[in-house]
């Protein structure tokens, strides 16, 4: 989508958080996910964010942010040993979704933040252009 | 020497579309604060006045000249100097931006006054009263 004006800009932005906040959300979800096999469990997702600039000419320094891809994080399951779970392969292993709780809470905090940042530039600025719009009155 | 009502707005206005422009570049660092390796960006509100109130369009002493529409040449965006660099190269630090995003708003809020006050006084100069 083309960039046009600083709503654009928030818009984006929030979409990306919004994206960060749902990888943030799968992965709390199947934080206590067993499987009964390494490659079923399952892996922690990470949206990569990148910058958008626009028009490098007129609108020099002004840019937004997408995220691009979400990818699967590179780590093994937790392997534990108990044989007599249900979910328990031929040698008494099951395997655990490496979903570290603490770092996804940061995350969703971050996330949530830097989404209020945004509402709150959106709301000055709309202010900011009605007070403008009704100029001399 | 020509006084006419738009000179009277003139510096107002340029002042106006400065502001703006620096709102949407703080809007832009706002946006990236969670982008790694992005690099905060900001420009001079006096300096890009000066500029703007010194360069108008080209004067052209022969046809073969092209003149210069826009009034408004790109500005010089710089990037900034960070108080605390982070680890993931992104140098935008949320309460540096805040805060000036907050007086940049404010200072276009009174921007808006003077136009108001400056509207006003030509307006009763018109009148009469």
């Amino acid at each position: 989508m083309d960039i046009k004006n600083i709503y654009h800009i928030a818009q984006r932005a929030m979409g990306a958080q919004l994206v960060r906040l749902n990888a943030t959300a799968s992965n709390l979800a199947n934080a206590d996910n067993i499987a009964s096999n390494p490659n079923d469990a399952y892996k922690p997702v990470k949206p990569v964010f990148e910058t958008k600039y626009f028009d490098l000419i007129r609108k020099k320094g002004i840019s937004t942010v997408d995220a691009v891809t979400v990818q699967k994080m590179d780590i093994d399951p937790i392997k534990e040993y108990k044989p007599g779970h249900p979910m328990a392969d031929e040698n008494g292993f099951i395997y655990r979704a490496p979903v570290n709780i603490e770092e996804e809470y940061v995350d969703m905090l971050e996330a949530s933040r830097h989404y209020q940042n945004n509402v709150e530039v959106i709301s000055t600025i709309k202010a900011l252009m009605l007070k403008t719009a009704s100029l001399g009155k | 020497m020509n006084n006419s009502i738009k000179q009277q707005f003139d510096v107002y206005s340029n002042a106006l579309n400065i502001r703006n422009k620096k709102n949407e570049i703080l809007a832009s660092n706002i946006a990236n604060a969670s982008t790694p390796n992005f690099k905060a960006r900001d420009v001079d509100f006096e300096v890009e006045l000066a500029r703007s109130l010194n360069n108008g369009p080209l004067k052209t002493s022969s046809g073969a000249h092209i003149a210069l529409t826009t009034k408004y040449l790109p500005g010089k965006v710089q990037y900034r100097q960070s108080i605390n660099p982070s680890v993931d190269g992104n140098t935008v630090e949320l309460a540096v931006e805040q805060m000036e995003f907050a007086e940049n708003s404010i200072r276009y809020q009174t921007t808006l006054d003077f136009i108001n006050s400056k509207i006003r006084g030509l307006l009763g100069a018109i009148r009469g009263e």
